[in-house]
C-alpha cells in the first residue's frame, strides 16, 4: 500500500481487501466496553478542514481517537491569508509540529494530491474529500457496507455485484471513488444521471452509462443515491426539482422495482424529497445510518494501515536484526 | 548434534520436539491444568495468533475429554497492542473471538507456542484488560526458550529450552505448516535461506 | 562599435558561410571573408536566424515586478533569441492609454536587450465594455499596432466589430485572446478524459472555436485583419485553414508549450501545468504542428507569463495561469518542429521572425539575413544537448513546464542591431544600445 491515500485509483485489490478485513476486525471494538485501542499512542493526526464537513471531521477523529492518536483539529476555514498560500504555509506549519499524518478536506480537487506530492509536509496524507475529485474513505465505507450486505466475510470481493450510482455524478467525489474502487473490487457499475451531470468522457470509465433509472433498478443489487445540491438547477443542469425527482429521485415506488436483496445507499447527509423520499430513506433497506458506523471501522482500519506500522524513512532496511528479541515476529 | 558450530557458516535447524512429543505435552498440561484450576470449572483458553490458537485448540480438546465437558474457547489477536509496530509494515488483523460468556470473573488462560521476551503476553494482558476482568489470567506455552526483557513467566510450559540469542526457534503445526515439529536453528541461516526454517514469508516468526 | 565575425556558420541551416557585423548592419556575408573584426566567433555547427520576434509576451511591468520587469524579460527574451517582444497589455494599471503604452515602450528602450512592442488594450480595463483610446496608443511615442484584451476574450461581438473596423485607419490588428466567458466558468483544464476524471472544471475546444469562428466572419465581414492568439486545438486550425482559404486576412500563433505538452500532465495536479489556454491533447499537438508546419498558423509566440513561486506553489484551484517560455521557445521548436521534419530552419526562421514581424509591423524586425540589412541575429548551437534549468534563467520567474527536461539545443548569441545582447549562451554585460 502506498504511504497516502489520495485516490483509490492507487489501491490494488489486495489493498482494498485488507482495508476492508481490517475494517471488520476492528468494527468488533464498537461492542466492546473499552472501545480503544493504544495502537497509535504518541502519533499525532491532525484534521485539516478547509471545508465543513462535521461527519467526515466527526468519524475520523472519533478513529483516530479509538485507536488513541493525538488529535489536531486545524480548521483552516475563514483563513485570512490567501487560500493557495495558506495551503503551503499551513503545511509547513503541521510539519513543524510533527505531524503523522495529515487528514485534509478541501474545495479544490488535487489539494491533497499536491500535499502528497510536494515537500511541504513528511507524514501520510488521507483525502476526506476534495473538491469534485476523490473521497476515498467514502468509497471505502461504501464497499464495505456493500460487501457486508451482498457477500460477507474477509477476503471475499464484490465480483459481479451490481452497483448503481445516482445523480449528479460530474460533481460527486464520492462518485468517482467508488467507480475505482468498486470496479477494482470486481463489481458493475452503472452511473444514472441526466446528461448534464455526467462528465465529458466518462464513456472511457469502468462504468456502463444510464439515463434511465427505471430501466436499471431491476438489475441492481446496491443502488448509491449521490447528494444532488439544489444551485445545479440554476445552472441548467435540469429545470426544475420537480422533473429531476421524478426522473431520477428514489421513491417507495421505485424501490419496489429493485430485487428483493438489493440495498439503497446513500453517502449523507440527504436531500428528501428531490434526490430520496421518506418512505425510502427510512425504509430497512436504506443503509445510510449503517454507513455512519462503518465509516468509523474503515476510517480507523485505513490510519492503522498507513499509520501503525513503520514509517518508511525511519524504517531499517532489515527490521529483524534489531535487539529486541521480538522485533522480527 | 555434533554439527560443528563455525561463525561463518550458520548452522541448519534442528528438530528438537517432534509430533508424538507435542501430542504428549498438550496432554500433560491439559491434566496439570484440571489439576491446578480444580476440575477447570471457570477456565477459558485464549489461544494467541497464530501458532497459539492451533495449540489452544489442541489443548480444549484434551481438556474435554479430561474435564468431561465443553471448555470455552477464543482467540486473542495482540497486534494493535504491540510494542513493536513501527519496525515493520502495518500487519492485517487476526480474528479476535471472544467466547460469548466473556472472560470476566473468569480463569483466563492464554496459549502460546513459544516464550521468548515475553513482550506479547505483555500485549496480550493489555487487550485481555481492555475487553474485561479475568479472576485470574495464567499462561501455557509449548517451549519456553528463556532471555526474558518482562517480569514473566509461564504457567504451564511443555519444553524449556536453553537457546543463545543468535538461534531461531521454530513452531510447526500441522494446521499451517503441514507437519508438527519444534526446530532450533541458526537466526542468519534462516535469515540467508528462506526454506529452511520460515514456513510463512509473510510471518517467519523465527526468534521468539 | 564592436564589430563581429562569425566564421562558418549555417544561414538558415544553409551552407556555412562568413557573416561580418559592422555598424549595426551586416556589412558582409559570403565565404572566406577577409575583413577584421574586433571578435572573432567560430560559427561552426550554429545556425543563423534572423532574430526572434515574440508576439505575445507579458512582461508584467507596470504592476507585477515581483514576476517580471521589463528588464528582465528583455534579457530573458534575449537569451531566446529574441529582438523584438510584443508586450502584453494586461498590466497593473492596464496598458489602455498612450501614457501607460509609452511608458513601456520607454522601458523597453532603456533596457537595450531587446525591442519592446507594447501591446495596446481593446477596451478600457480589459472590460470588454467600452473601447480604449486605441488612436491615441498608435500615435504615440510606441505606435501601438496590436490591439489585445489577451488574458480576457473580447466577447461582445459589437466591440469586437467596432474594433476591428476601428484599426483599420491606422493598419492595426486585434489579436483575440478567443474563450467563450460564460461556457468556461470555473475552468481549470481541458475539457475531457482527464477533467472528468481529476474533477477540475473544464476548459472545453468549442469555447475557443466559437470565439474565432465569429471572428473571421466578422473580420471578412467588415474587410479587417484578424490574429488569433494561441490557437490550441485542432478544430481552431479547420476555422483558421478555411478562413484563409476563403482569402481573408486572418493570422494565427500557436504558442511553444501547445506542441509538446499535453492535458495528461495536469494528473500530477502541479500547476506549473496550468495555462491559458489549457493544455489540450496529444491529437490536437498533432494538428497543430501540421499547421504550423503549412503556414496555417503563422507564427509561434511564447505566451511568455511569468508569475511568482506563491502564485504556483499553491494548490490548483487558486493557483495561477502561465508559463514563462522566451528561454525555451527556440528549443521546443526544434524538437517538435525541426527534428521531426515538420519544419526546416528556413520554416522556423518564417514562423518565428518573419511573419510575427510582418503581423506586428513591426519594419526593423524579421528581415532577412542579407547585406545592408540591421544585423538583428541569432546563433543557434542545435547539437546541444542539456536538462532545463529554471535557475538559469534570466526571467524574474521559474514557473517553466521545462524544469528537468532534456531539450535539445541552445542560443549561443544573440544581436540586436549589431551589438551582442548574449555571447556564448551568456548575457552580454550591458544592452549596449543605452
Ligand atoms: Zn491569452
Amino acid at each position: 500500500m502506498k504511504r497516502h491515500l489520495v485516490s483509490t485509483a492507487d489501491l490494488s485489490r489486495d489493498d482494498a481487501l485488507l482495508i476492508l478485513d481490517t475494517a471488520e476486525e476492528l468494527a468488533h471494538l464498537s461492542g466492546r466496553s473499552v472501545k480503544k485501542l493504544p495502537t497509535l499512542r504518541g502519533r499525532t493526526v491532525v484534521n485539516l478542514f478547509f471545508e465543513d464537513s462535521t461527519r467526515t471531521k466527526t468519524s475520523f477523529e472519533v478513529a483516530e481517537k479509538r485507536l488513541s492518536a493525538d488529535v489536531i483539529n486545524f480548521s483552516a476555514k475563514g483563513s485570512s491569508v490567501s487560500k493557495g498560500e495558506s495551503l503551503k504555509d499551513t503545511a509547513l506549519t503541521l510539519q513543524a509540529m510533527g505531524a503523522d499524518a495529515v487528514v485534509i478536506r478541501h474545495h479544490a480537487s488535487g489539494a491533497p494530491a499536491r500535499l502528497a506530492g510536494s515537500d511541504w509536509l513528511h507524514g501520510s496524507v488521507i483525502n476526506a474529500g476534495d473538491g469534485t475529485h476523490e473521497h476515498p474513505t467514502q468509497a471505502l465505507l461504501d464497499a464495505f457496507t456493500i460487501r457486508r450486505h451482498l457477500n460477507p466475510g474477509t477476503g471475499h470481493d464484490l465480483a459481479g455485484r451490481r452497483v448503481a450510482i445516482v445523480g449528479d455524478v460530474l460533481h460527486s467525489r464520492v462518485a468517482r471513488s467508488n467507480v475505482h474502487l468498486l470496479t477494482t473490487l470486481g463489481a458493475e457499475v452503472t452511473f444514472v444521471a441526466p446528461p448534464t451531470l455526467l462528465p465529458i468522457g466518462i464513456e472511457n470509465w469502468p462504468c456502463q452509462v444510464s439515463y434511465d433509472l427505471d430501466a436499471v433498478l431491476p438489475k441492481t443489487d446496491a443502488l448509491m443515491m449521490l447528494r444532488v445540491q439544489r444551485e445545479r438547477m440554476n445552472a441548467a443542469f435540469f429545470p426544475t426539482e420537480r422533473e429531476y425527482s421524478r426522473r431520477y429521485g428514489m421513491n417507495g415506488i421505485r424501490m419496489a422495482q429493485l430485487p428483493e436483496h438489493a440495498i439503497v445507499m446513500h453517502p449523507g447527509p440527504m436531500v428528501r424529497g428531490m434526490e430520496i423520499t421518506a418512505e425510502v430513506a427510512d425504509s430497512p433497506r436504506c443503509t445510510a445510518v449503517e454507513q455512519v458506523a462503518n465509516g468509523v471501522s474503515v476510517r480507523m482500519a485505513v490510519l492503522y494501515l498507513l499509520l501503525g506500522g513503520a514509517v518508511f524513512a525511519d524504517a531499517p532496511a532489515d527490521a529483524s536484526r534489531t535487539d529486541s528479541p521480538e522485533a522480527a515476529k | 548434534m555434533t554439527t560443528p558450530i563455525s561463525a561463518s557458516a550458520p548452522r541448519p535447524p534442528h528438530q528438537v520436539l517432534d509430533a508424538g512429543d507435542i501430542t504428549r505435552i498438550v496432554t500433560r498440561i491439559a491434566h496439570e491444568i484440571v489439576e491446578r484450576a480444580k476440575g477447570a470449572d471457570d477456565v477459558v483458553l485464549l489461544g494467541i495468533h497464530t501458532r497459539g490458537v492451533h495449540l489452544a485448540r489442541r489443548l480444549q480438546a484434551r481438556l474435554n475429554q479430561v474435564a468431561g465437558r465443553e471448555i470455552p474457547l477464543g482467540t486473542l489477536d495482540i497486534t494493535m497492542y504491540r510494542d513493536d509496530l513501527r519496525l515493520k509494515p502495518a500487519r492485517a488483523l487476526e480474528h479476535t473471538e471472544i467466547p460469548a460468556e466473556g472472560i470476566d470473573g473468569k480463569l483466563v488462560i492464554l496459549v502460546d507456542d513459544v516464550l521468548f521476551s515475553g513482550r506479547t503476553i505483555r500485549a496480550a494482558l493489555d487487550a485481555l484488560s481492555d475487553i474485561g476482568r479475568p479472576r485470574a489470567v495464567q499462561l501455557a506455552v509449548l517451549v519456553d526458550r528463556g532471555h526474558r526483557e518482562l517480569p514473566i513467566r509461564a504457567d504451564y510450559v511443555g519444553k524449556n529450552l536453553p537457546t543463545s540469542l543468535r538461534e531461531a526457534v521454530q513452531v510447526q503445526l500441522a494446521d499451517t505448516d503441514g507437519r508438527d515439529a519444534v526446530l532450533v536453528g541458526d537466526r542468519d541461516y534462516a535469515a540467508r535461506s528462506s526454506q529452511a526454517l520460515a514456513a510463512q514469508p509473510s510471518d517467519p516468526h523465527l526468534p521468539e | 562599435m564592436t564589430s563581429y565575425l562569425i566564421r562558418n556558420v549555417q544561414i538558415l541551416g544553409g551552407a556555412p558561410q562568413d557573416i561580418l557585423i559592422a555598424d549595426g548592419v551586416f556589412r558582409e556575408i559570403g565565404t572566406g571573408l577577409t575583413a577584421e573584426a574586433d571578435i572573432d566567433i567560430d560559427g561552426h555547427g550554429l545556425i543563423a536566424l534572423p532574430g526572434l520576434v515574440d508576439l505575445h509576451t507579458h512582461l508584467r511591468e507596470p504592476g507585477r515586478e515581483d514576476a517580471e520587469t521589463v528588464l528582465t524579460g528583455t534579457q530573458a527574451a534575449a537569451k531566446g533569441g529574441y529582438t523584438a517582444v510584443h508586450a502584453m497589455a494586461n498590466t497593473f494599471p492596464v496598458a489602455d492609454t498612450a501614457g501607460v503604452v509609452e511608458q513601456v515602450w520607454r522601458l523597453g528602450q532603456e533596457s537595450g536587450y531587446c525591442d519592446v512592442q507594447p501591446v495596446g488594450a481593446v477596451t478600457v480595463g480589459l472590460e470588454g465594455k467600452k473601447l480604449a483610446e486605441l488612436g491615441a496608443m498608435h500615435d504615440s511615442a510606441a505606435g501601438v499596432r496590436v490591439f489585445s484584451d489577451d488574458g480576457k476574450c473580447v466577447d461582445d461581438a459589437v466591440i469586437m466589430r467596432r474594433a476591428l473596423e476601428y484599426v483599420k485607419a491606422f493598419d492595426g490588428v486585434v489579436a483575440q485572446h478567443a474563450q467563450e466567458p460564460r461556457l468556461t466558468e470555473g475552468a481549470q483544464m481541458n475539457e475531457g478524459q482527464v477533467s472528468g476524471e481529476l474533477g477540475l472544471g473544464g476548459w472545453p475546444a468549442v469555447a475557443e472555436e466559437a470565439i474565432i469562428a465569429r471572428d473571421v466572419l466578422l473580420a471578412a465581414h467588415v474587410g479587417s485583419r484578424l490574429h488569433v492568439c494561441h490557437l490550441s486545438t485542432a478544430g481552431s486550425v479547420e476555422i483558421v485553414r478555411w478562413a484563409k482559404a476563403k482569402g481573408w486576412d486572418v493570422t494565427a500563433e500557436v504558442t511553444p508549450h501547445h506542441l509538446l505538452l499535453t492535458d495528461e500532465l495536469v494528473r500530477s495536479y502541479d500547476p506549473v501545468y496550468k495555462v491559458n489556454p489549457p493544455l489540450r491533447t496529444a491529437a490536437d499537438v498533432e494538428a497543430l504542428r501540421a499547421a504550423l508546419a503549412d503556414g496555417t498558423i503563422d507564427a509561434v509566440a511564447t505566451d511568455h507569463a511569468p508569475h511568482p513561486a506563491e502564485d504556483k506553489d499553491c494548490e490548483w484551484a487558486v493557483a495561477a495561469m502561465g508559463m514563462v517560455g522566451l528561454e525555451t521557445a527556440l528549443s521546443v521548436v526544434q524538437q517538435t518542429m525541426v527534428d521531426t521534419g515538420l519544419l526546416n530552419w528556413e520554416g522556423v526562421a518564417d514562423r518565428m521572425s518573419h511573419r510575427p514581424a510582418r503581423i506586428g509591423r513591426l519594419t526593423g524586425h524579421g528581415r532577412p539575413v542579407s547585406v545592408g540589412e540591421p544585423a538583428n541575429l541569432v546563433l543557434f548551437d542545435p547539437a546541444y544537448r542539456g536538462l532545463v534549468d529554471p535557475d538559469s534563467f534570466a526571467t524574474r520567474s521559474r514557473n517553466t513546464p521545462y524544469r528537468g527536461l532534456d531539450l535539445p539545443g541552445r542560443v549561443h548569441a544573440t544581436f540586436l542591431r549589431g551589438t551582442a545582447t548574449v555571447l556564448a549562451g551568456e548575457l552580454a554585460e550591458q544592452g549596449g544600445l543605452k
